[in-house]
């Protein structure tokens, strides 16, 4: 019998992701065993029109990281779909937009102005900005059109299942290749990792007080931390409550706070604005001038709470002005 | 975002004119119509008066006939009409719980002056509620058997008062007292006002009655010090301090305290405030209920040395009720209702070092007047200074620690009414001139003002002015010996210096020392002041933000014995009314934490104010006991998980209706 055909694919990323299939060690040999990898292009040389070759559906399951920022990856993602039986929205940028989406609390013309003209280090006197399609002597050049906003994967895509983490962890990704190889699989739409937030899973939970509050809030580079000790209820802002459980807390383990990349539970509708109440919920003060000095600590209160969920979030992204 | 929304909802949506209020502002016709075309709307109306027989009839026949299983009423403030409605629906056999109200009233029509924004603005409040009533649930009110056991804290009047109330309609009390007897500050009066009857007279009855009543448990020198629970069913710690003298053993006889080794009192006497003396072993008054003696471990010669001769077990002989073992004691009870019946404490003079309380000794406060002209006070009655002489002239300051900026704002009430007896007992007594300072007068009760002139009458001087200053500096011949009052008489518009013998200060009311803890013991709230507070300032006086505990007296606010027993009583019918009533429903609006979802977090637990939720250990996951949650939601705001849900505003209601409102 065939062996069912894997795809995996880069959108807007960092490459972590594909450092964590890497990751899998020895557990790779094991994947390549059952499976025939048919497109990687981190890894493999396969061209996209191998892809286009390929009769739709033919693929079994295809692994998409990275968020969508521009054109290019988007017809990507939707030639992947039409091609695959699976798509899994692998790793935070896929799953909640992640770190490129960050790029929506500002927007596309003020990113191209930094880019290409404003920042230290650009030399454009010309102010030449990349154009989608350029005729020259060769021929038509075509570059991929940058988006105004990042998009999640499912938000161009029908998605079926997710795989969050930035990166995922080894043992989550292992989990669902068995999942689906073993055709033992949730519900479309699952997110393939724990079901309960992150404090469920982590040593430090037994260490919390009864009544967990805080008076102060602290960064990592502010204080010696104590690691036998919860970190929120040492007033370092871990988003462990928030958080989807699953990496085995293990940046906890490492002394730092959990900054959410495993995104919400399935009940949360807003990852950051979830976030926002419960922390504000545990200052321990009713007095407007004591909790505004407790969320000086916090500086960037977007890119904290929103770290890895601006495009999938309630935020509108960047106003414009009226 | 999970759930089940009924996507088969048939709703049913009914604008209500409320004659002109509703209907002067919003077009009501126009808006009827957009909610007809709103998805899942079977049926929309307008009527002028929905709450009305014909009008709610209209929506039974409705559901009925349409089979609507979603009722939507557009009308006024849920405060008033959500539970008119629910019942309408449950008529028609649906679940009330299912029905859900738009105040077009009280948030559109009487709060808007454009009729075209008052109509857009309705038009999204509906489309918000059809939309989240499409995710309503089924829910049932929760029910809880009533204990018909009532807990009484304070044994004062107001306690005595609503402990008898009980008792007489057969239900069973615990009335706990922190002092030596019950009685409080009114068993230390001599007389009342305005009718001037003798305190002892009329309370000792009554304090006689509690000792006879089966149906009354009484535990004095006891504090509560743990209460949990709900209404309906608390659980109670008391805490019982030790007697010395085993109450089930003595029979009261004060044989014991003559055979003391020490043959006078040479203690201060606490109920004398301090003027006269007693031993170790006393009994506070002679009309004390417990009739039973104690024995003060920190003075009495057995506790300091063991050497002790004993005459008091010697007396005691085989009744043997004496017991220097005795330990604090704990008692659970369990109760369905809590009288709370505190008291207060009287304001410290000390605080105003102008009016030379504690170091001009014939200064005293008008609660030690009370001791001083009791015949079974101190010097039985007989006013006499504390160096001996017998005054010639004494001044009453009113309003000492009330309606002062530097101490308490509020009018203690009582003051002027006593400080008027005071001066009719003290001339009657002494036969000396009486002055009475005064800021106003304020007689506003029953008889107050016919004894106000009578006090006038009986020749009593009535200064307007807040006396300055209390010294002893003598600038005549006839100040010598004497304390100078130095006040501007407003009346006047003079300064005057008023030489006396005697100095009363008429000290207001305020909130027991440890107020504060009682109040976080028994999860009730507290006005600016210290009070206690009331759940409605006019319409539930005696009811309290924790539902089955009741306040009576001066816990609440300062008033005087008729208003406190009135107090008493009606806190004692809101006790019966539960008790008859034999359970309590509660609105289903609870939160509940799924512990297939907790983390167990910790978060919510810091945030429920009624302590509602507690971190089982086993299952590592937060627990909610539903009976306590109040439904106020900030568990819910709070859960980092959305593990926390709270019913009638589940997440999935409130998208729906922030969905509906921004359309």
């Amino acid at each position: 019998m065939a062996k069912p055909k894997v795809a995996f694919y880069w959108c807007a990323r960092c490459g972590g992701c594909e450092e964590s299939v890497v990751d899998l060690a020895e557990g790779v040999l094991k994947v390549v065993e059952a499976v025939d990898i048919v497109f990687w292009p981190v890894a493999l040389d396969f061209k996209r029109s191998d892809v286009e070759a390929m009769a739709d559906g033919e693929i079994a399951v295809a692994f998409i990281n990275g968020a969508i920022r521009n054109s290019e990856q988007e017809a990507m993602a939707k030639l992947l779909r039409k091609k695959a039986g699976l798509v899994i929205a692998y790793g935070a940028c896929a799953y909640q937009g992640g770190i490129p989406g960050l790029a929506n609390l500002t927007d596309k013309e003020a990113i191209l102005q930094y880019v290409y003209q404003q920042s230290p280090s650009t030399s454009n006197g010309n102010g030449t900005r990349p154009q989608p399609h350029l005729k020259v002597p060769e021929g038509d050049l075509e570059l991929p059109e940058f988006y105004e906003a990042v998009k999640t994967l499912d938000q161009v895509i029908d998605v079926d299942y997710y795989l969050p983490g930035c990166p995922p962890t080894a043992k989550i990704t292992f989990q669902a290749i068995e999942a689906i190889l073993s055709g033992k699989l949730p519900e479309k739409g699952a997110v393939l990792a724990g079901d309960r937030a992150l404090c469920y899973e982590c040593d430090l939970n037994s260490t919390k007080p009864e009544k967990l509050l805080v008076t102060d809030l602290k960064r990592p580079h502010q204080v010696i931390i104590d690691r036998e000790k919860c970190l929120l209820a040492q007033g370092i802002l871990c988003l462990g409550p928030v958080t989807r459980g699953g990496c085995e807390a293990q940046c906890v383990k490492g002394g730092m706070p959990c900054t959410g990349c495993f995104g919400p539970l399935g009940r949360v509708r807003d990852y950051g604005g979830k976030a926002l109440s419960a922390i504000a919920s545990i200052v321990d003060s009713t007095d407007e001038k004591v909790v505004a000095k407790v969320f000086e600590a916090l500086p960037d209160p977007a890119g904290t709470f929103y770290r890895y969920s601006v495009p999938a979030s309630l935020l509108a992204g960047k106003r414009k002005a009226a | 975002m999970k759930g089940n929304g009924n996507h088969n909802a048939r709703i049913g949506v009914y604008v209500c004119h409320c004659g002109t209020n509703i209907a002067g502002k919003v077009d009501v016709n126009a808006l009827a119509e957009y909610a007809g075309k709103l998805p899942g709307v079977i049926v929309s109306r307008e009527y002028k008066y929905m709450c009305s027989d014909p009008g709610q009839e209209l929506i039974v026949k409705d559901v009925k006939d349409l089979k609507l299983n979603r009722v939507v009423v557009a009308s006024c403030s849920p405060h008033l009409h959500e539970l008119t409605f629910r019942k309408t629906t449950a008529n028609a056999g649906q679940n009330p719980y299912l029905f859900h109200m738009v105040n077009l009233r009280e948030h559109v029509s009487w709060v808007s002056e454009d009729p075209i924004a008052a109509t857009e603005k309705s038009k999204a409040l509906v489309k918000a509620a059809v939309l989240r009533a499409v995710w309503h649930e089924e829910l049932e009110p929760r029910r809880f058997p009533v204990n018909p056991n009532v807990l009484i804290v304070g044994g004062g009047i107001a306690g005595i008062h609503a402990a008898l109330t009980l008792a007489s309609a057969g239900k069973q009390v615990y009335l706990v007292e922190r002092e030596p007897s019950i009685g409080g500050h009114m068993a230390q009066f001599d007389k009342t006002f305005p009718t001037l009857d003798c305190a002892a007279c009329i309370l000792t009855p009554k304090m006689t009655a509690v000792k006879q009543s089966s149906n009354i448990h009484l535990y004095s020198l006891s504090e509560v010090s743990e209460v949990s629970g709900f209404v309906g069913n608390f659980k109670v710690k008391v805490k019982k301090y030790p007697r010395y003298i085993d109450e089930a053993k003595c029979v009261g006889c004060g044989e014991c305290i003559e055979e003391c080794v020490y043959k006078e009192g040479k203690y201060p006497n606490e109920f004398d405030l301090g003027l006269g003396k007693r031993k170790p072993i006393y009994m506070s008054f002679p009309q004390a209920v417990p009739s039973i003696p104690l024995i003060d471990s920190a003075t009495c010669i057995e506790f300091k040395s063991h050497k002790c001769p004993k005459g008091c077990v010697e007396k005691c002989g085989d009744r043997n009720a004496i017991d220097f073992t005795q330990k604090v004691e704990e008692v659970e009870l369990e109760v369905g209702t809590i009288i709370m019946a505190t008291g207060f404490k009287t304001f410290d003079p000390r605080r105003l070092p102008q009016y030379g309380y504690g170091k001009f000794p014939n200064v005293y406060t008008s609660l030690e007047i009370e001791r001083l002209v009791n015949a079974s006070g101190p010097t039985l009655g007989q006013v006499i200074l504390r160096d001996g002489r017998r005054p010639e002239s004494i001044g009453i300051l009113h309003c000492i620690g009330s309606r002062d900026e530097n101490t308490n704002k509020y009018c203690s009430r009582v003051c002027c009414m006593y400080s008027l007896k005071l001066a009719h007992l003290l001339k009657e007594k002494t036969g000396a001139h009486l002055y009475n300072f005064y800021i106003d007068m304020r007689t506003p009760g029953k008889g107050f003002e016919e004894f106000y002139k009578r006090v006038l009458d009986e020749g009593v001087s009535f200064i307007r002015g807040k006396v300055a200053e209390v010294s002893g500096w003598a600038q005549s011949p006839a100040e010598e010996g004497k304390m100078i009052l130095r006040v501007e008489d407003t009346l006047l518009g003079i300064i005057r210096r008023i030489p006396v013998d005697m100095v009363v200060l008429s000290t207001g009311l305020e909130p027991q020392a440890d107020q504060q803890e009682v109040r976080r013991l028994f999860n009730l709230g507290c006005s600016a002041e210290g009070w206690f507070l009331e759940r409605h300032p006019k319409l539930a006086p005696v009811d309290t933000f924790t539902d089955g505990i009741f306040l009576a007296g001066c816990n609440q606010g300062p008033k005087d014995i008729p208003d406190t027993v009135a107090q008493a009583g009606a806190a004692a019918a809101q006790c019966m009314a539960h008790i008859d009533k034999g359970f309590v429903e509660m609105e289903p609006n609870t939160a509940w934490i799924d512990e297939e979802l907790c983390s167990g977090c910790h978060v919510c637990i810091g945030m429920c104010p009624y302590s509602a939720i507690h971190f089982d250990t086993e299952k590592k996951v937060a627990v909610l006991n539903e009976a306590l949650c109040k439904g106020c939601g900030s568990c819910v705001a709070a859960c980092p998980s959305g593990s926390a849900q709270q019913n009638l505003f589940r997440d999935e209601q409130l998208f729906a209706e922030v969905e509906g409102v921004l359309v």
